[in-house]
């Protein structure tokens, strides 16, 4: 009969250096404060959030067209957010909006997601911090933190927000999402922080319409900066004041 | 009388603890590829914990995806192959962090969200290759140096 | 005047039964509970439209009540109401047991419940939320010191009012929290407006008296002690006027809200044509919860009877939980003015009026709060020494 041993866990310091790179385990090392080792195929252009930054978002209403749902599937095949037939309760974090104009009639079409606000009220209200606004601008909730309470999604002017309401399998390791807790876009973060662009501006670029443009509104050189500086464009409820991240032109 | 009963109920009960406890030890299962912890298993399994929560708020609110010990890098170094050969989820107790959860008795909270799966994509990256193992041994050279 | 004795109440079989009857609702609030967690929110009624429902409509009635139920206590000590002083040990414990019914409702119905340790030590201080954890767990410990300076022997009547005084500004914020919950809400029409801090404050005043009203009646009838009918009088038009300020408050919100054109909407859908809501509203709220009971304690000969106050008690409550439902549920069916002046449709319910259907899971839980707080009531009226033997008015200097 053998008690299991009980040693004292040794700490990174005790170890050397050709034992903690001999491991593999290590995808990175820091060899002075900020700058990395890159190793196992990083990218150049990966890079933590940057406050220099501001992600947005540009929708040109005229070329979105009534019947294109690309950005609204491709979201939904990227995150693993889908139709299970309770569409009360099915998370939506991109949606096709119909607009009719009661005064003339006129038609318009245009997707509306998280609209990543400068002053999101939803941020303003989580009771746990869980609901954060990164210093790139983008809004997202920490899934650690919520405690499902759902005061953000009372909170968020534009209904951006979704609750889980029901066990999930499955999820795309890039994107993890659980029973109990809220929701919303995150402006595909996780391809973004990798130089990427987020899948509903792929799939718009891929059907042809060109509708939404996604870049830092921060960088004059970028296309989106470029658009907004030169060409009239407008953010869903102006008047409350939150500077959101998404705007839309020909509204 | 009652003084040595209760000795020996005394003795039976200290020893009984580690005598059933050698029995069912978990049986940590071994990981396919790659090497040990430079660290220690001893110290993983104490300080796992604190890795996680702190690389996921560097993850979480830094954007930081290069860190090197994210859940997503233990999953797929530990993924447990089923019966089908595909690696298995939370559900069956042959899951590697079943193993020891089950045996200690502490509620997992991470796969509510979290895929216990490796995706493929992660698999296919962490497996070291030919190519690989070349430049890592001359990098090892180099520092060496 | 005679001195008060207090004692505990004695277990007879009638409050044995009561307690098996509560104790069998906590149990199906527990086992509502238990299913929801296991199944996920998709088996109540709420849904991404309608996100907070009846569990919520409760716990705002049971955290309103609580505060309000202090308020005989502090008529008594910061007031200085000789009346009332008898009634002061009850009004703090049953202000506790409210609360703590109402949290539980709260906290049960988070979608991750097992992280309430969570909120309990992340805070984001910008949120009312944040602080409201803050002044609910600190009425627990400034009502607790309050019973315990005015059962302690030798406690000088200054700390008494010391301490009340404090209880009582605490319980103003705690409620002023509560309604900032919903004023603070810029997204929505039907809760922008800061009137819904000094609305929630009337509605403790008048559903806190009424609940104090029908507990403490019913435990001296339960428990066969007297309770005089002058007093009963006294605190029925008490309860009155307060019904009469919550129905100036609801009159000042609607009035305002139609006069400003943005609002127009709201207003049309809960004072009109807003189905379910419209008829809470008028029927629920305004009628038996505001018009009738003014009638019946106000009136000349019949405002004496004690079964006035009784029956005005129990329509003051249903009037309030027809004005939360009607601002917790209404405010969020109607829906958000994303676009306007535009049609608005979607898949994902914007647009239209958004419906909602509770289950019975919600109000399990919802009646299991109501069980818990009377039945820590009644556990502290057996253990601890609150309740009067006797309020008959002789022994009362009115």
């Amino acid at each position: 009969m053998k008690l299991p041993a009980l040693k004292i866990p040794k700490k990174p310091s005790e170890m050397s250096r050709r034992d903690f790179l001999q491991s593999g385990a290590a995808a990175t090392i820091v060899l002075a404060p900020g700058v990395t080792l890159m190793a196992y195929g990083a990218k150049a252009d990966a890079a933590p959030a940057d406050a220099a930054k501001r992600y947005g978002l540009l929708i040109d209403v005229n070329k979105c067209s009534k019947d294109c749902t690309a950005c609204v599937s491709a979201c939904s095949k990227e995150h693993g957010w889908q139709d299970t037939g309770h569409p009360e309760t099915d998370a939506q974090w991109i949606r096709k909006i119909d607009l009719v104009d009661k005064a003339n009639g006129h038609e318009v079409s245009l997707p509306v997601m998280c609209q990543h606000c400068e002053s999101p009220p939803c941020v303003d209200v989580c009771p746990t911090g869980a609901s954060f606004k990164r210093v790139d601008g983008i809004v997202l909730v920490d899934k650690h933190t919520c405690i499902g309470c759902r005061y953000c999604m009372m909170a968020c002017p534009y209904k951006a927000r979704s609750f889980v309401h029901e066990p999930l399998t499955d999820q795309k390791s890039y994107s993890p999402r659980g029973k109990g807790t809220v929701e919303s876009c995150t402006l595909c973060v996780h391809r973004v922080d990798k130089g990427g662009t987020p899948a509903c501006v792929e799939a718009c670029d891929a059907t042809g319409n060109g509708a939404m443009l996604f870049g830092d509104l921060n960088d004059p050189e970028s296309e989106i900066a470029k658009q907004v500086a030169t060409y009239q464009s407008t953010a869903l409820r102006a008047d409350l004041g939150l500077n959101p991240g998404v705007r839309y032109q020909n509204l | 009388m009652l003084r040595l009963l209760s000795l020996v109920l005394l003795g039976f009960a200290l020893l009984a603890g580690p005598m059933v406890a050698q029995d069912i030890y978990p049986v940590v299962p071994k990981p396919a590829f790659g090497k040990p912890h430079p660290e220690g298993n001893l110290f993983m399994r104490v300080n796992h914990m604190d890795l996680l929560i702190h690389d996921r708020d560097l993850t979480m609110r830094n954007g930081d995806r290069e860190i090197s010990y994210s859940l997503a890098e233990c999953l797929t170094c530990h993924a447990v192959e089923g019966p089908d050969a595909m690696p298995v989820s939370v559900e069956s107790d042959q899951h590697f962090c079943r193993v020891c959860h089950d045996y200690a008795a502490v509620k997992i909270d991470c796969f509510q969200c979290h895929n216990s799966k490796p995706d493929a994509a992660s698999l296919a990256r962490l497996k070291p290759d030919e190519a690989d193992a070349a430049d890592i041994a001359a990098y090892l050279k180099k520092v060496e140096e | 005047m005679e001195r008060t004795i207090y004692r505990e109440i004695a277990a007879t079989r009638g409050v044995w039964q009561l307690a098996i009857l509560l104790a069998a609702f906590i149990a199906a609030a527990g086992l509502a509970v238990l299913f929801i967690e296991h199944h996920g929110h998709i088996v109540t009624g709420m849904n991404n439209q309608i996100v907070w429902g009846l569990p919520h409509v409760f716990a705002i009635f049971l955290i309103v009540a609580a505060s309000g139920a202090l308020n005989v206590a502090s008529i008594a000590s910061v007031f200085g109401k000789t009346p009332y002083k008898p009634l002061a040990r009850l009004s703090a414990l049953l202000a506790l047991a409210l609360l703590a019914g109402g949290l539980a409702v709260l906290v049960l119905d988070l979608g991750r419940p097992d992280r309430l340790i969570v909120a309990m030590t992340k805070y984001n201080f910008k949120s009312i939320f944040a602080w409201n954890i803050y002044l609910y767990t600190g009425f627990f410990g400034v009502v607790g010191v309050y019973l315990f300076v005015q059962m302690a022997r030798g406690m000088p009547p200054l700390a008494v009012k010391v301490v009340g005084t404090v209880a009582f500004l605490w319980r103003l914020a705690l409620t002023t929290g509560t309604g900032s919950i919903f004023g603070w809400l810029v997204a929505r029409t039907a809760y922008d407006a800061a009137i819904m801090a000094p609305l929630f404050i009337a509605m403790s005043f008048a559903l806190g008296l009424a609940v104090f009203i029908l507990v403490a009646t019913g435990v001296c009838k339960l428990t066969g002690r007297a309770f005089g009918e002058k007093l009963l009088n006294r605190m029925g038009r008490l309860l009155g006027i307060f019904a009469a300020v919550v129905l100036y408050f609801t009159a000042v919100q609607h009035l305002s809200n139609m006069y400003v054109a943005e609002h127009a909407g709201i207003e049309r859908f809960i004072l009109a044509d807003g189905g379910i809501y419209t008829q809470l509203f008028w029927i629920g709220q305004v009628l038996i919860g505001g018009v009738i009971p003014l009638i019946m304690i106000f009136h000349p000969t019949g405002g004496v009877k004690p079964a006035s106050t009784i029956v005005a008690s129990v329509l003051i409550l249903l009037g309030g939980l027809a004005q939360l439902y009607v601002i917790v549920i209404g405010g969020q069916a109607y829906p958000l003015e994303i676009f306007p002046g535009y049609e608005v449709s979607s898949s994902f319910f914007d647009g239209g009026i958004s419906s909602y259907a509770p289950s019975y899971l919600e109000f399990a839980l919802g009646l299991g709060g109501v069980a818990l707080a009377l039945m820590i009531t009644g556990v502290g009226l057996k253990i601890l020494r609150i309740l009067p033997l006797s309020l008959a008015d002789a022994n009362v200097d009115l």
